[in-house]
């Protein structure tokens, strides 16, 4: 990649911010260049963040539909899945899939609804509930 | 008291950091120099490691390898430590600062605000520098490499970054030189740091790492199913470029960095031989980034989604780099 080459058609994702790229002077030597981004990027990155959208979006509708809890649609929202939350508070992923039933999560102690809460930087009252 | 620490954006965080940190304990070496001297540059396929429901592709060592592979170069010793309990971790790192030490951390990308939204998912081998603390305030100062100047990030946010769960987790790392990094014989140094490198790729036993690797992955992809199993595609051939790409600095991005290393070999070793290889990498870098370019398209739809003819660039570049690898083993 030489130094006109270098992407600078901006990347939405990249929230105003440059990356440092290596590109080729005209000397032929290899030096770091600012990027403002290449649409390459904003494609993939976009696609993931969208997905987590979809997902958060398909949990929304099950709760409103009361087949599950909002404690699935804060998973999403924090870009996180069921393997990853289950690391993330240290609760089995059998039993995080079990406490996404709403009769289970109704009987949920404080306790473990506050460790869900932690792992997902929201506070108990706003784990109960759809923003 | 150490002096100023002078932050410089790089293309890659843990390259970045330990570049950031050799210069501040008196030592200047490009990003690239360390890249290459440790021997990062590698490519891996993990089918097993999963993150969100999609393997885990690589286009280096893995985290720390950089930070420990200059420790015998370099004659350089340094001190890691990691801890149980986040009160402690924190404790710590406030205790290294207060003393003047300008600190490395492996993070979480998800929980550091100053992170673009957008590009905040639960990567945990992140890597940052804290060089001090607010004393009103006590937000940390941090020098994040891959971002252009100096942030600050408020203390709780910092913590959960640095005890986030998950793959890799980093269980609130910190590292810094307990010794003063010396310049080596590089004449002795250079070419062992470029043969490991050649044998990670070339001469790897297990098929997901080195070119092999990149066979395996290609097989990946001839099995997708673009039409019956469309959106399950598209997610995993993005994966394979949202790793190549984004995290860190991307598959491309390593090999210009390794090839920008090359250039500064043929400088030191006044080996021109090396200069010539850089130039064959700097095209396979760009190779790389057609893939990407090619890859992006089949998910916008602008091209047919066909995963077997993004498979078949990857064989190509397989043999284009096993043929470049060779080449700098002879080199040697």
């Amino acid at each position: 990649m030489r130094d006109d080459e270098v992407p600078q058609e901006g990347n939405a994702t990249l929230g105003g911010q440059r990356k440092a790229v290596y590109a080729r002077a005209a000397d032929g030597r290899l030096h770091l260049v600012s990027s403002a981004g290449w649409e390459v990027e904003e494609i993939v990155t976009r696609q993931a963040v969208d997905e987590f959208h979809k997902l958060a979006e398909a949990a929304r509708q099950r709760v409103l539909a009361g087949t599950s809890v909002a404690l699935e649609y804060h998973m999403y929202r924090a870009r996180m899945d069921i393997p990853l939350l289950a690391q993330a508070t240290g609760i089995w992923q059998w039993r995080v899939r079990r406490h996404l039933r709403p009769a289970v999560f109704a009987r949920l102690t404080a306790r473990l609804r506050a460790r869900y809460a932690t792992a997902l930087g929201i506070t108990p009252a706003q784990l109960e509930q759809l923003p | 008291m150490s002096p100023e620490f002078v932050h410089r954006q790089a293309s890659h965080c843990e390259s970045g950091a330990i570049s950031g940190l050799l210069a501040h304990h008196g030592l200047p070496l490009s990003e690239a120099m360390v890249f290459g001297l440790s021997s990062a540059l590698s490519f891996a396929y993990l089918p097993i490691v999963k993150i969100n429901g999609l393997p885990l592709v690589a286009y280096r060592m893995p985290p720390k390898f950089i930070i420990k592979g200059l420790q015998k170069p370099l004659r350089l010793k340094m001190r890691f430590e990691t801890f149980r309990d986040p009160a402690s971790g924190e404790r710590r790192l406030n205790e290294l600062l207060a003393a003047g030490e300008v600190v490395g951390m492996q993070t979480s990308v998800f929980w550091l605000p100053y992170i673009p939204e957008d590009l905040r998912f639960h990567f945990n081998a992140h890597n940052v520098l804290a060089c001090g603390r607010d004393p009103a305030s006590g937000d940390y100062r941090l020098s994040d490499p891959v971002v252009e100047s100096l942030v600050s990030c408020p203390a709780p946010d910092l913590l959960r970054a640095r005890f986030a769960k998950g793959v890799l987790a980093p269980k609130g790392l910190l590292y810094y030189p307990v010794s003063k990094p010396q310049a080596p014989d590089w004449a002795k140094v250079l070419p062992a740091a470029m043969r490991k490198t050649t044998r990670i790729m070339l001469d790897s036993p297990l098929p997901i790492v080195g070119i092999g690797g990149m066979r395996w992955l290609a097989k990946a992809f001839d099995r997708l199913d673009g039409e019956r199993e469309a959106a399950h595609a598209r997610m995993f051939i993005g994966q394979v470029v949202r790793m190549q790409e984004e995290i860190g600095t991307g598959g491309a991005g390593f090999r210009f960095i390794y090839a920008a290393f090359l250039q500064e070999v043929a400088d030191r070793l006044a080996r021109p031989a090396f200069g010539e290889l850089a130039e064959q990498l700097i095209d396979i870098g760009d190779e790389w980034r057609e893939f990407a370019l090619a890859t992006a398209r089949m998910i916008r739809g602008r091209d047919p989604l066909v995963p077997a003819r993004l498979g078949e660039r990857l064989r190509t570049l397989a043999g284009r780099e096993a043929a470049f690898f060779r080449d700098l083993r002879r080199a040697l």
